[in-house]
């Protein structure tokens, strides 16, 4: 054993105290204990004490900070703490412009006990930009996830592109964007814009199954305000352009926003623990206290005698499911269709419902893309549909034909009819014309489909079909057509549904029949993949 | 209608007498009369309120041959007019409160009758009853603004707006005697009920016997009921009413000649506590969940189930809940327990007052007058207001509750693929916020209970940690209490009601609520001072214009969309500062309709 050099690795800013010795010819350096501290305490410090304190100034945690509350305690493995960034022009080499980790912190940890990969962008290292190490890093707790079978969290903070690496960077949003489109309908894919995300890196969030929003402090957009501004003249703040309430409210893109990061975090965890880790895993079961066969009495009272009326549909979720718990998804956006997951006697369920409360629940542009992107992910990750249904029919006019109602309504039609997971319908008033076809019907391989006794199962409304039928001149007719049609007799007499059951009895009966269909397969024709009307 | 009562749901037949306005529908005349006709009805009741009390309605039915449920005409008529009453209970020797036996003309001569009896006095209509119309003046300036309110108010609640003036008896105790009478002229009475308890002259607590009675008294005022109902040859069961002064002088107020709802007393010859359960706010409400108890000496007197409306046009009441036992403090301990179990959801309900009431040392030691309410809460009620020691209990509780949680949403049925990492954990150091406090609260896990830290002390928390269920027992260091978990997030935010009162809570790891110092305060967004249209449509009402006062749940305007009719309400209390819309406008989605200030 001989002292012979210095340590390869060391530089002026880190001084190694190496030991290396000779043995047979190799020379092996052997970093001491000291050295790898010190690379894990600045990693841990990311962008260094005063970039933190900016980050918590402005409302944000750190990406560590983040993990600790998303995941359980001391479940975090990370992986990478050491890569740091290969970029060496504009002075991008010297040693105060690395940092051990680069602006990612990636690994695996537990939420509740159960697997998850996740990354978490570091805002306080070049302002979260993404380098081609940092991408890299991504790509490899991506892949693992894929191999594994367990979902992937990205905790999104990143002020865009490493524009000193330029393609290099690109590149690597491309890497992760494949990924992303390659575990889809494999792994669960759930992003948290915590931060700015803008320019490319938007596509990553867009093309997972989940995005969430933290309000006031977390931006989505392809160009911010100052180009907006250049571009087209127009004048808009950051929140208006791409904050959570844009993108929840107006335009879609985000799933539902929360206060702030502690708030979002805490949500996430309750959230996964709806989701199974991946496309061979059923739905999880958590362990239930509230009886399966509970009466809800109150049901059978809630739906108006007066057609006319309003009622809210949540009302009904809330009571049929366990707990009375709902994880609403995209609760801001096309309020007229509710989606979101429950449970029932402890199993996950996705439930979509028509509301009636908004624009009398009726089928337009946006609540179809919101209900047919829903049953997708359910159906991809075997999470049984329960479909809830009062709706009038689509919402006519110019805004939507022009917008492409034919289109878009076609898209739910066809998540439903693709559709094999278990399939429950549950019709409480209207379901008229095309609308009740679309809504799950039994036509598009609903397993149960029950209606209410105040069903009404028609082309359209008595008014309506009336004037159609006799141009109006008949005095009588639209008694004789309530009579004929407003009642769910048409519908059960032809076997359309199973049975007209009392509405107190919707989750014992919803219970019984998860639990038969649990072991439910059907298959769809040979196909590379079916071709949804985008 | 209201289909979903409970005695219209066990009637063989049901008719709908009009729509939801009772002047429209239990106090329209005609309409009724002509059910009558079309059913062939051989007898009426009138319900408890309504008409059940109307001279001419009684009148209407004996034309016809129909037979009414309840006292005869001359009864009704005689003690349903508060004047004549009056005059009847004098001649029949009954104590009466000092006062003009006369209708009062105008705000003057209000003025000069209250100056000869002497302030205070109470300006009441004639035709009134349960405290509608009714006003206290101290000074000539208070009996002119009474006299204007209370005419005005008996014009539109009766129809009739003779109003009278009374000596107005402070610190007064309301206690009334239950009288049967029959056909031929016999009559008797029962024990009394006190009724002091009252919140705005509409009885919240009643209870049999009166801690304040002595026998002799109690049988000068059952003699003197008995008198009344003989000299108006009452032939039913009724109330006769009485203030009594602090030196046991009583007087006549009024007979209620209704079949009367509290008949309870009739059957049970124990101490007895009746609490009237109402609903706050009946803007539409809607029961969603209401769980009846079952006990023994505990009864529920209820028309309201679970998905009832609780409608703006009737009575707010939910339920009478009734307790008894051999002594008092025995009824007393079984109320307080009966309210702990009472699950009320979907509407605001007076559950906590009442609890905190009972519990009351001036309650528990008989010293009570219908004054109790204003002089215990001058203030108004704001819920329990809790000790040291029953804030560690709550804590304890409340963080027990979020620890069975957390196990809880670890535990998965079934082999996974991937093997769940089972937690070892068995301590968990958390941070509560309650009230203006930040606690912190240790909690481990010690077999199947809890053993909590909180201010330095150990608290023992044991239940059956059941979290579907809305009633929780748990027994904090052998101190067994009946809690409810109202709600809870994922962010740690719950609500519980313990003792009555519902408390917020945000249970947060210790971890979690050191970095929560970096979240950003948020102003609230105040989304509640303007109401947009939700969706295109035709707007088919307005109901308010600038300036007038809205409260929260209120109707604002009515939006038809797709042949549906939206009632848009006002999410806060406040003055309405601009309407942008009209019956008839066009609107679409977003659009601005109205503003509140």
């Amino acid at each position: 054993l001989q002292l012979s050099r210095e340590c390869p690795f060391a530089s002026a800013g880190s001084p190694c105290h190496a030991l290396v010795f000779q043995d047979g010819g190799f020379l092996k350096t052997l970093c001491s204990q000291n050295r790898i501290e010190e690379k894990r305490r600045a990693a841990l410090l990311g962008g260094g004490q005063a970039r933190i304190d900016a980050q918590h100034k402005r409302g944000k945690l750190t990406a560590r900070e983040r993990i600790l509350l998303l995941l359980d305690p001391d479940s975090f493995d990370e992986y990478d703490m050491f890569v740091e960034h290969r970029c060496t022009d504009f002075g991008m080499d010297s040693s105060k412009n690395k940092y051990p980790g680069d602006s990612v912190v990636t690994g695996r940890g537990r939420i509740n006990g159960r697997l998850a990969y996740v990354f978490s962008q570091d805002f306080t290292v070049f302002g979260g930009s993404l380098s081609g190490a940092h991408a890299q890093k991504i790509c490899k707790i991506m892949d693992q996830a894929a191999m594994v079978g367990a979902p992937v969290i990205g905790l999104n903070d990143s002020g865009g592109a490493r524009i000193q690496e330029g393609v290099e960077s690109l590149a690597g949003y491309a890497d992760i964007f494949l990924r992303n489109v390659l575990c889809s309908g494999v792994i669960p894919q759930i992003s948290l814009i915590m931060g700015p995300c803008a320019g490319g890196a938007v596509y990553s969030p867009a093309l997972t199954d989940f995005t969430f929003m933290v309000k006031d402090t977390s931006y989505l957009f392809i160009t911010g305000p100052d180009v907006v501004k250049s571009v087209t003249n127009e004048d808009v703040t950051q929140e208006q352009l791409g904050g959570a309430k844009t993108h929840t409210a107006v335009s879609g893109v985000a799933h539902r926003a929360f206060e702030n990061d502690i708030d979002a975090l805490l949500n996430l965890r309750e959230f996964f623990n709806y989701l199974p880790l991946s496309n061979r895993d059923p739905a999880p079961v958590c362990e239930c206290h509230d009886p399966s066969d509970r009466p809800v009495p109150e049901l059978d009272t809630i739906v108006p005698s007066e057609s006319a009326k309003a009622y809210d549909m949540l009302d009904i979720i809330h009571s049929i499911v366990d707990e009375r718990e709902f994880f609403e998804i995209m609760p801001s956006y096309a309020r007229n269709i509710v989606v979101g997951f429950a449970r029932m006697n402890g199993r996950t369920v996705g439930i979509v419902g028509n509301q009636p409360k908004v624009a009398s629940g009726c089928l337009d542009i946006n609540s179809s893309v919101k209900g047919a992107r829903f049953v997708r992910f359910c159906d991809a990750f075997n999470i049984p549909l329960i479909t809830f249904v009062d709706v009038p029919g689509f919402l006519p006019g110019t805004a939507q034909e022009y917008g492409g109602i034919i289109r878009h309504g076609a898209k739910l039609l066809f998540a439903f009819a693709e559709a094999t997971v278990p399939k429950i319908t549950v019709i409480t008033r209207k379901a008229y014309g095309g609308a009740y076809d679309v809504m799950s019907s039994k036509h598009l391989r609903g397993d149960v489909n029950y209606a209410w006794p105040t069903a009404e199962v028609a082309v359209m409304g008595a008014k309506g079909a009336v004037q159609i039928i006799f141009r109006g001149k008949e005095a009588n007719a639209e008694e004789e057509y309530v009579d004929k049609f407003a009642n769910p007799f048409p519908a059960a007499i032809r076997g359309f549904v199973d049975d007209i059951i009392q509405p107190s009895t919707t989750r014992t009966r919803i219970c019984h029949d998860l639990d038969v269909l649990a072991s439910k397969s059907q298959s769809s024709p040979w196909k590379k993949h079916a071709n949804i009307p985008l | 209608c209201n289909k979903i009562i409970v005695h219209v749901k066990m009637a063989d037949e049901a008719v709908c007498v009009g729509p939801a306005p009772t002047s429209k529908s239990y106090l329209n005349m005609d309409a009724i009369m002509e059910v009558i006709r079309k059913t062939r009805a051989q007898a009426v009741h009138p319900g408890y309120g309504f008409l059940s009390e109307n001279k001419e309605f009684a009148r209407r039915l004996a034309s016809e041959g129909v037979t009414f449920i309840g006292p005869d005409t001359h009864a009704i008529q005689a003690m349903g007019d508060k004047i004549e009453s009056k005059l009847l209970a004098k001649n029949a020797k009954v104590n009466t409160i000092p006062g003009f036996d006369g209708v009062v003309k105008d705000a003057d001569e209000a003025v000069r009758i209250a100056r000869e009896i002497g302030y205070p006095v109470m300006i009441k209509a004639s035709a009134g009853g349960g405290g509608k119309g009714m006003r206290i003046a101290w000074d000539d300036e208070e009996t002119r603004e009474g006299f204007r309110f209370s005419s005005q108010e008996a014009a539109s609640s009766f129809g009739d707006d003779r109003l009278l003036i009374e000596k107005f008896i402070d610190n007064p105790r309301h206690i009334e005697i239950q009288v049967l009478a029959d056909k031929h002229g016999n009559a008797l009475w029962l024990n009394e009920r006190e009724c002091s308890i009252q919140r705005r002259n509409q009885k919240v607590v009643e209870e049999a016997p009166s801690t304040f009675l002595d026998p002799e008294t109690r049988r000068a005022m059952g003699e003197q009921a008995v008198a009344l109902a003989k000299a108006v040859k009452y032939s039913s069961a009724g109330t006769v009413e009485f203030l009594v002064d602090s030196s046991k002088n009583f007087y006549f107020l009024e007979m209620n000649t209704r079949l009367q709802v509290r008949k309870t007393t009739l059957q049970i010859q124990e101490n007895l506590l009746t609490e009237k359960i109402y609903s706050h706010k009946p803007s539409y409400a809607r029961l969603c969940s209401s769980e009846p108890l079952h006990s023994t000496q505990v009864r529920v007197d209820s028309g309201i189930q679970q998905g009832s409306d609780i409608s703006i046009y009737y009575d707010p009441m939910i339920s009478k809940l009734i307790t008894y036992g051999s002594n008092r403090a025995e009824a007393l301990k079984r109320m307080e327990e009966a309210l702990d179990n009472y699950v009320i959801r979907g509407v605001a309900h007076n559950i906590s007052l009442l609890r905190e009431v009972i519990v009351h040392p001036r309650f528990v030691q008989g010293d009570i007058s219908t004054k109790f309410l204003p002089e215990v809460y001058p203030d108004g009620f704001k819920g329990h207001k809790l000790t040291d020691h029953e804030r560690r209990q709550l804590l304890a509780t409340a963080a027990s509750l979020y620890v069975a949680e957390q196990l809880r949403s670890q535990r998965f049925l079934g082999t996974p693929r991937i093997p769940i990492a089972k937690s070892k954990r068995s301590s968990w150091e958390l941070s509560v916020h309650l009230g203006d406090g930040i606690y912190p609260v240790a909690v481990s896990k010690d077999g199947s209970s809890f053993s909590v830290e909180v201010d330095g002390m150990k608290l023992n928390v044991t239940s059956e940690w059941n979290l579907a269920s809305p009633l929780l027992s748990v027994t904090i260091d052998g101190t067994q209490r009946t809690i409810q978990r109202i709600s809870r997030n994922a962010s740690g935010e719950t609500s519980i009601q313990f003792l009555g009162t519902v408390y917020k809570l945000q249970i947060l790891t210790k971890v979690a609520a050191e970095l929560s110092k970096y979240m950003p305060e948020k102003a609230a967004e105040d989304t509640s001072s303007i109401l947009r249209s939700p969706m295109p449509g035709t707007v088919v009402a307005v109901s308010v214009k600038p300036g007038d006062m809205v409260s929260e749940g209120q109707e604002i305007c009515v939006i038809e969309a797709m042949k549906m009719q939206n009632s848009m309400i006002a999410a806060k209390t406040g003055k309405v500062k601009a309407v942008h819309c009209k019956a008839g406008d066009t609107v679409g989605e977003e659009d601005l309709l109205v503003e509140l200030e």
